[in-house]
């Protein structure tokens, strides 16, 4: 028979390898299911997840990379602090909408003036929009103790019809024969998120990023705040024992994260989207959990999960157009790399043991 | 009345990493109440599991009457008239007493008539039980009453019962030697576990002792002393805690008229709790558990905010600050609960210094942490409370209870409180680690501190204590001075038994 058995101690070993053997699960996987869709395997899992970087075309496709991967890693990192903390913050997708919205519209007020300090003014506004909006859960919570996964959730499809509706209506582009969609902000200096280094898709979004990686990591290794953040998460009665108020944790958890996917939202209105549409949002709120706990919920974890995730992105294009496999094929690789990861993380604090059970 | 039940012969049992019986030999007489003693890890649970059926040995035998017996599983172990009461209860809240019975028996009768039966033997054997009442209103004394009677009605050769007195009030014990003695006296075998020693040397018969695995020994209760059993049991001569004669000290923390709420569905109010603590003195706290004891350590500690005047340390107002002003002002407390509560058991040793200690240690700046500080004040406390761990970087649920309890309690002295509220200190550790435990209070006390000590073990709070009182239902009781104090009293301060009714002996 075989046993499941507490470690004593997580296995260090385990924290590095389960991440690494999921993604192997989910080629090996998937490669059955491009097999069983009538494909090459071999030619799909190449075409997914080495092209984009080192084939002939690479250069095409490596500022996609960063371009998707960008907002993947700012979200993943804001949720990373609620979801170590136990607060489950699962409406990024909206928060990340109402940034834009926010930030978009408060450039659009100014136009056309030509200030260096429009960006910026955006910039503010996506962030606070996005935290607005996580605060409507978390402040239910917190006042009502209503469940802020569901609220949270729930707020995404009233931000999608409040995008439908600012691009068919106050945000519309008066110039625009009456289409749907705003202005197109990247075309407008002042207020587009610029290339920074040309054809590298190096944008103000992934410098950003980059920030929120280096500032999660100290916040989390070094920082009071960071201790009290993992303490809640693990044991709840310890950390108010600690003296961490969970209320106030709630709030400040939901509000980085909130702040973030605003920001990331604002990014992407102002450089590769351009414009608020009905269509704006891709999903990346709800990628964005995949790759926090892909990253083990870690600053540096999640760069490298969103890196990855941004590959299967760009890659599925790729084998979408070349190889015809459906979009579907692609949604159910993303997601059976955190199913794998979710079944595999259980070696982490269990081991495996071979024997004759025993109810002891 | 001197032949055998049940001899074991050559008990082994290893787990990986670990033997937890070696060449275990005893045996038990009829109608015999057979002591096994021991301490924690000794190996006393996987020895009464192998008897139950729930454990099977590596090697050894056992014969029961003269004949084989190797249960397979508890149900053989039944049918061949083994029972056992274990240290925590299995009963559904929800369900009456009687409905809670039969779930326990192959079986059952019509309710009506197990009613009846049950009515019968709670009679006969003095435990007072009505099978109509619900368990989630029982106390925890009758609770164990419910367990017994299941047993009592397989009509058990041998009837083992795991640490039964720890929940009961003296005269709840009182009420459980009568049935046990009562039982004895009709042939039945009782093996009776247990590290309270006075209760043993009152009740059984025989005592065999386990150290770690092994059997070390055996003796007859009743001729030997409490102190000769406990070096048995720890292998090595006591070190009973010392405490120096001291003055009355200056007023350091008042509760006014405390009273809260319950703070959840099974907690209990705290009820116009008022009381002076001294410096230089413990005071102790007895009670059953759910007396609101956990309550009121969150309510001096700051997890519980109470109303303005209610708690008062060195004359000013804290019942509305938060933990850490109260810690700041030299206010610490220790709850009962180590693991998620007392301590973070996925987090490492110094994580979980880190906890508690961040402003009285110096253990920040400006918000960050300054890890080296968090190691040396980790490894302080190890090396000072004598931890046994590989090291600060293990994590809390490595360690074992004492040695997990013995930091959790040296992180707090070591940060030199004013005043150390303290809840259930050897709740669970061994008799060595319970009595380091207990010097660092008194040595703790004696340079000046108060400490409060909550604690359901009467024996060391008649150890420590200066003053005693009572908690019970969420009321505390006037302090009396410790000396002097006689098992009645206290007993009759706790509130009394549930039905003080002792067993009526028939014939």
């Amino acid at each position: 028979m075989m046993v499941l058995e507490k470690r004593p101690q997580p296995s260090q070993r385990w924290v590095f390898a389960a991440p690494l053997l999921a993604v192997v699960l989910t080629m090996m996987v998937g490669g059955a299911l491009f097999a069983a869709l009538g494909k090459n395997p071999f030619e799909v899992i190449r075409t997914i997840f080495y092209d984009p970087l080192f084939s002939q075309n690479a250069w095409f496709y490596r500022p996609e990379i960063l371009i998707k991967g960008g907002p993947l890693v700012l979200l993943a990192i804001g949720l990373s602090f609620g979801f170590r903390a136990g607060i489950w913050n699962i409406g990024a997708e909206g928060q990340y909408i109402i940034g834009a919205i926010c930030g978009a519209a408060v450039g659009l007020a100014l136009y056309p003036a030509e200030t260096r300090l429009i960006f910026p003014l955006m910039v503010l506004a996506g962030a606070l929009g996005g935290w607005a909006w996580a605060m409507i859960p978390a402040i239910l919570r917190v006042r009502f103790g209503t469940n802020e996964i569901l609220v949270s959730l729930m707020l995404v499809y009233v931000a999608e019809q409040l995008l439908a509706s600012m691009a068919l209506g106050a945000l519309r582009n008066p110039e625009g024969m009456g289409f749907p969609g705003s202005r197109n902000l990247s075309q407008w200096p002042a207020a587009a998120n610029k290339e920074l280094i040309a054809g590298s898709g190096m944008h103000w979004g992934v410098v950003a990023a980059f920030i929120a990686v280096i500032f999660a990591y100290i916040v989390l290794s070094r920082h009071q705040f960071g201790f009290q953040v993992r303490l809640s998460g693990q044991a709840p009665r310890a950390a108010r024992f600690a003296g961490v108020n969970p209320g106030r944790m709630i709030l400040i958890c939901m509000g980085i994260s909130g702040a973030l996917a605003g920001l990331a939202g604002l990014f992407e209105v102002a450089g590769p989207s351009g414009q608020i549409s009905i269509d704006f949002n891709v999903g990346y709120g709800f990628t964005a959990i995949i790759v926090a706990f892909l990253g083990r919920l870690h600053p540096v974890g999640i760069l490298l999960a969103g890196g990855l995730m941004a590959l299967t992105y760009v890659g599925g294009g790729i084998a979408q157009g070349q190889l015809g496999l459906p979009a579907a094929a692609i949604q159910l690789l993303q997601g059976m790399l955190l199913f794998f990861l979710l079944a595999v993380d259980v070696l982490t604090n269990y081991r495996f043991r071979f024997g004759k059970g025993e109810v002891a | 009345m001197s032949d055998v039940l049940l001899k074991l012969a050559g008990l082994t049992k290893a787990y990986p990493g670990v033997v937890a019986n070696r060449d275990v030999s005893f045996q038990i007489g009829r109608g015999e109440i057979h002591a096994l003693l021991g301490e924690n890890g000794a190996g006393k649970s996987t020895l009464v599991k192998t008897i139950y059926g729930l454990v099977k040995p590596d090697s050894g035998t056992m014969d029961m009457n003269g004949a084989g017996f190797a249960p397979a599983e508890p149900k053989a172990a039944r049918a061949a008239g083994v029972a056992m009461v274990f240290q925590h209860f299995s009963l559904f809240d929800a369900l009456s007493v009687a409905e809670n019975i039969a779930l326990g028996m192959e079986n059952p009768p019509k309710m009506q008539a197990l009613a009846a039966r049950v009515r019968a033997v709670s009679d006969q054997y003095g435990l007072p039980l009505d099978p109509d009442r619900t368990v989630g209103d029982l106390s925890a004394g009758e609770r164990q009453r419910v367990e017994i009677i299941r047993c009592l009605l397989q009509d058990p050769k041998l009837l083992i019962m795991d640490e039964p007195t720890s929940v009961l009030t003296p005269q709840e014990v009182t009420i459980l030697f009568e049935t046990l003695r009562k039982l004895r006296s009709e042939g039945t075998s009782i093996l009776y576990i247990s590290h309270k020693l006075e209760e043993i040397r009152s009740l059984c018969d025989t005592a065999t002792i386990l150290r770690l695995g092994e059997v070390v020994g055996a003796c007859d209760p009743r001729e030997t002393s409490a102190r000769d059993m406990a070096e048995m049991m720890v292998g090595q001569v006591l070190h009973v805690p010392e405490r120096a004669a001291k003055a009355e000290g200056a007023v350091v923390l008042e509760m006014a008229g405390l009273s809260a709420p319950a703070p959840h569905q099974f907690g209990t109010a705290l009820r116009d709790i008022s009381i002076k603590v001294r410096a230089g003195q413990v005071l102790g706290i007895g009670g059953v558990a759910g007396n609101g004891q956990d309550e009121l350590v969150a309510a001096l500690s700051g997890e519980m905010k109470v109303k303005p005047g209610m708690v008062s340390l060195r004359g000013k107002d804290v019942g509305l600050l938060p933990v850490n002003t109260r810690r700041a002002m030299g206010l610490l407390a220790a709850p009962e609960e180590r693991m998620g509560h007392a301590a973070a058991p996925d987090m490492t040793l110094s994580e979980n210094a880190l906890m508690t200690a961040a402003t009285r240690k110096g253990l920040e700046q400006r918000g960050f942490i300054r890890w080296d500080r968090v190691r040396g004040f980790a490894a302080e406390v190890i090396s000072a409370f004598d931890v046994r761990t590989p090291g600060a970087e293990n994590t809390a649920r490595s360690l074992s209870g004492g040695n997990l309890q013995k930091f959790v309690i040296g992180r707090e002295i070591l940060q030199a409180p004013d005043v150390f509220v303290v809840n259930q200190p050897t709740w669970g550790v061994d008799a060595s680690a319970a009595a380091a435990i207990r010097q660092a209070l008194l040595d703790l006390v004696a340079k000046g501190a108060a400490v409060i000590c909550i604690s359901q073990d009467l024996d060391e709070l008649m150890e420590i204590s200066d003053r005693f009182c009572a908690l019970n239902e969420g009321r505390l009781s006037e302090p009396r001075p410790a000396q002097g104090l006689s098992v009645e009293e206290i007993g009759l301060m706790l509130g009394g038994a549930h039905d003080m009714e002792v067993a009526h002996v028939d014939g």
